[in-house]
């Protein structure tokens, strides 16, 4: 059994998983009357993939967006790497360092994927309006290292092909792709991706399959991620979140998840012979 | 022309030319790669440099004399430079196809008994992984791209930068070794190992000497007048001789720059970076290439497609007539001219094809109406014969004396002879050595005097000298009635129409001849966009009764033009179908080169060559096909067979001639 102490664990295939990052206590998530996610607690840990399912519905993107910092629940805490959060502005939301993925994508349809990843690095710049303007000093050798990152990301995940493509020509399953790639060039602690693999056909999800394991592996980025796909959920995550109705009915490994009679009665719908 | 022998003062090896070249042009550029969205450059002395230090490093690892390298992956200087570095270290490389599953690679690696791999990326070191299982001679992997390898138990893998910064920190200790062994090379050794696609049975191993690679790049060089300045894009398979003659023996023998393309997706805009001077493409590479410009000029408005056509239709008649000197008249100068600024130049500049002086396509037979095409772009594109056991070069075009349906003259150096069942022999200092661990099929490949047997039947024209190819010596047979049967002179017709992609024709020992069909995806698939048809895979396109109707009137084209031909004319096809799926070399049924196997697809397909000869309408048929990770699935489809007016041949049927 996994030691899960602050210390952390290693997984099977032997990755170092570190202590926790973020911390979720009793959370719950109201729009007016409607009770979006009730008494929730669940924890993130360094290095891991975490998974949150459910059915439609269930507060998945509410909890998401929890995470993110985007929403402030009116019950409970978050807890990231040892503070309590407070209500935060959209910009310092920003700067927290979680990059994120959307789930109807977001991008810039007119721009080409290169831009498009480019705008991922706005954080990273600091030069002056002047500056910029002339292209002078500070900016150059801003545009000069954000670029040579975006290129790193660009052969990372193998779209050299469609660099300087706009976005809105491109197929669901790449724009998929330029969303992950804009959201890894802001160098991210945490990477949430809402449905990444949602739409897509089995080798696409193949594929971004392969790109999620290998963006762990390589820059050690803690990924949290929602998913329908419950093939897809249980090959990739460490550990998994199940919601239904807003609440937590279970946590685990795939194996403990996949095994627990409340999950499967709410999510997977076998009944009981 | 005399021949010539690599004399006193040659350099003898490909290491001893790299040294050449580094003091010759030292500061000029030799590789150049597309990484991280820039072209990254390395100059002969800089590319001499690394290739030192991965050749101290094999030998850090315990490379032996004699001992074979595999390289497997895409075109990427590190593994051009790791095959020279073997040769330093005094072992062999031997390039293998990166797109071969891992079965096909374990036979290969385990013929030539390969300790050391290097490798491109993840994907291939997965497949040695797999095949090391049962191959347990595999010692060490090198690999160039670290992506996605950080789990991997390292205790036999090593990072190709790793295996040179050792072989930098053991300069000291180990240079003497190197320049030892590098000492050693002569003219006899050999230069590389190259496995033969396997058109039947099991691929063979091509021992190819310096002398046999450095001979035939000097006398291709200096036929085509290659000088350090040319340009090549090195994006063909480098397990294919085709390509260690161009990016290797032609390159060192002349110092001229190899550059490969960022993947294989960006080859098409990388071709257009770089514009290479000196180019090679396979036909079936001109045809897609065609296929798409005319699709692109289809959706293109009307007064775009009228000028398009209209100033391809005049440089059709002249700018073959430019190219090869000819007498060419005022007013139809100008106007190509004006066609060159306003249709044809911009054209070749998005093909990526502005600058080629010398344009080569080999391999299989071209369709005229795609050799006259480029040709009246004004670029200079020719036809050369070859194979892997002759290092490529036996017959190859002159300048001004292009034609579609000849493969060219002897090239220099080479002889040939035609013997009485009419197969081509030659004999040239390119001439293979031997074939690895197999006397027996060199003997019988190879006679005593020198003499290879090609496999092809063709003939030598009179009045010309040109080499005629007609098809491979053991496939030309005789129908039941004692006609010649020619399948590949059929299948050529019929895959000159830009919707065949592929056809197999059978015929030999029977009354009547029939065919497989393959349609090409690019071009019926725009064809039933354009006609609002909806399909949703390959197979229900194929099966599509429109589709049926254009493919029948192509096969009843090629019919008539066949029986025009009274020798031939007994290869009519009377009866067809469109296949379910496409032929792939992952099934077996094409080699990695696209070569039709055609025993392969007769076994494979024998239900549905009953149903041709049997006259039934349609056949029911599963079919096994393996995906690209290897699994294997089945597809069934229940196939229409159709019936193809033929033409009978006019005069009384006479026994042809062979």
């Amino acid at each position: 059994m996994k030691d899960l102490s602050q210390d952390g664990y290693t997984t099977e295939d032997g990755r170092k998983i570190g202590g926790v990052v973020m911390e979720m206590r009793n959370i719950t998530l109201r729009f007016g009357g409607v009770v979006a996610i009730k008494d929730i607690s669940f924890d993130i840990r360094e290095g891991e993939i975490r998974a949150i399912i459910g059915p439609n519905g269930a507060g998945k993107s509410s909890m998401l967006n929890v995470i993110s910092g985007f929403y402030h629940p009116q019950e409970g805490e978050v807890w990231y790497r040892g503070e309590r959060r407070k209500p935060m502005k959209p910009y310092q939301v920003a700067r927290q360092g979680i990059a994120r993925t959307f789930q109807n994508i977001a991008l810039f349809d007119g721009m080409s994927v290169l831009d498009n990843i480019m705008t991922g690095r706005i954080n990273q710049m600091s030069a002056s309006f002047f500056d910029q303007a002339f292209w002078w000093g500070k900016a150059q050798r801003e545009e000069v290292e954000n670029r040579e990152k975006a290129e790193e990301i660009i052969d990372f995940l193998e779209i050299q092909h469609i660099r300087k493509t706009p976005v809105g020509r491109l197929p669901y399953g790449l724009k998929k792709r330029v969303e992950l790639a804009r959201a890894l060039v802001a160098e991210p602690s945490i990477l949430l991706l809402d449905e990444p693999m949602a739409g897509m056909n089995v080798e696409e999800k193949e594929d971004m399959s392969r790109f999620i394991l290998d963006v762990n592996d390589e820059f050690g980025t803690t990924t949290v991620l929602i998913e329908h796909d419950m093939g897809v959920v249980m090959d990739l995550s460490d550990r998994v979140v199940v919601m239904d109705y807003g609440q937590k009915i279970g946590d685990g490994t795939p194996d403990e998840v996949r095994n627990n009679p409340q999950v499967i009665d709410a999510y997977l719908g076998v009944s009981h012979d | 022309m005399a021949k010539a022998s690599v004399g006193a003062g040659t350099p003898a090896s490909i290491p001893a030319l790299l040294a050449r070249n580094v003091a010759q042009f030292g500061s000029k550029p030799a590789y150049r790669e597309k990484e991280f969205g820039i072209w990254q450059t390395w100059t002969w002395a800089e590319a001499a440099e690394e290739i030192n230090a991965i050749a101290l490093g094999l030998l850090a690892l315990g490379v032996e004399r004699g001992d074979h390298v595999a390289v497997i992956g895409r075109n990427r200087p590190a593994l051009y430079w790791s095959m020279v570095a073997a040769q330093k270290a005094g072992a062999v490389p031997v390039p293998l196809y990166q797109d071969a599953v891992a079965e096909e690679m374990a036979y290969v690696l385990e013929h030539c008994g390969a300790r050391f791999v290097i490798t491109g990326d993840q994907e291939q070191v997965d497949k040695v992984i797999e095949v090391q299982e049962k191959v347990h001679q595999i010692e060490h992997i090198i690999y160039q791209d670290a992506r996605g390898l950080r789990k991997y138990d390292h205790a036999k893998l090593h990072a190709l930068a790793d295996v040179q910064a050792e072989g930098r920190a053991a300069h000291e200790r180990l240079e003497g070794e190197l320049a030892a062994r590098e000492a050693e090379l002569h003219t006899d050794s050999t230069c590389v190992m190259l496995y033969t696609s396997g058109t039947t049975g099991k691929p063979k191993g091509v021992v190819l000497s310096n002398q046999n690679i450095i001979e035939t790049s000097k006398a291709s060089s200096e036929f085509d007048h290659l000088d350090p300045h040319d340009e090549v894009l090195a994006y063909l398979p480098m397990a294919w001789v085709g390509d260690f003659i161009f990016s290797i023996g032609q390159a060192y023998w002349t110092g001229f720059c190899v550059n490969c393309p960022e993947s294989a997706d960006t080859m098409m805009t990388d071709l257009r970076e770089i514009g290479p001077t000196y180019y090679f493409a396979p036909p079936r590479v001109f045809e897609n290439l065609l296929t798409s410009v005319m699709i692109r000029m289809e959706d293109a408005g009307a007064f775009k497609r009228r000028m398009f056509h209209y100033f391809l239709d005049h440089a059709k008649t002249v700018g073959p007539k430019l190219l090869d000197g000819e007498s060419v008249g005022g007013m139809d100068r100008l106007k190509y001219a004006l066609g060159n600024l306003m249709v044809i130049g911009p054209l070749k500049n998005t093909l990526g094809m502005s600058r080629i002086r010398v344009g080569y396509t080999a391999g299989e037979a071209i369709g005229p109406e795609i050799f006259d095409f480029y040709r009246a772009l004004g670029i200079n594109l020719k036809q050369l014969y070859g194979q892997t056991e002759a290092s490529v070069f036996i017959t190859q075009q002159p300048d001004n004396e292009v034609r579609p349906d000849t493969v060219g003259v002897p090239s220099p150096g080479v002889e040939i002879r035609i013997d009485d069942s009419g197969e081509v022999y030659y004999r040239s200092p390119g001439v293979f050595v031997e074939y690895y661990k197999n006397a027996e099929s060199t003997a019988s490949t190879k006679d005593a005097e020198g003499w290879v047997a090609t496999g092809d039947a063709g003939f030598i024209e009179p009045d010309t000298g040109h080499l005629r190819i007609i098809d491979r010596a053991k496939d030309v047979g005789k129908m039941a009635d004692g006609r010649l049967f020619a399948p590949k002179y059929v299948e050529n017709k019929l895959k000159f129409f830009p919707n065949i992609l592929e056809a197999v024709v059978f015929g030999s020992g029977r009354e009547t001849c029939t065919a497989f069909i393959n349609i090409d995806l690019t071009a019926v698939g725009n064809w039933a966009e354009r006609n609002n048809i909806a399909y949703a895979s390959y197979q229900e396109l194929a099966g599509h009764p429109q589709v049926l109707d254009t493919i029948q009137s192509h096969v009843e084209e090629v019919n008539r033009s066949v029986a025009q031909d009274e020798m031939l004319s007994g290869c009519q096809i009377h009866r067809f179908l469109v296949l379910h799926k496409e032929l792939d070399a992952d099934d077996g049924e094409l080699t990695r080169t696209r070569k039709v196997r055609r025993r392969i697809i007769e076994e494979k397909f024998q239900d549905l060559i009953d149903a041709l000869y049997s006259g039934k309408p349609e056949q029911y048929t599963e079919t096994e096909v393996t995906y690209e990770d290897g699994r294997k699935g089945k597809i069934s489809a229940t196939l229409e067979i159709r019936d193809a007016a033929t033409v009978s041949a006019q005069a009384p049927e006479k026994v042809a001639a062979e």
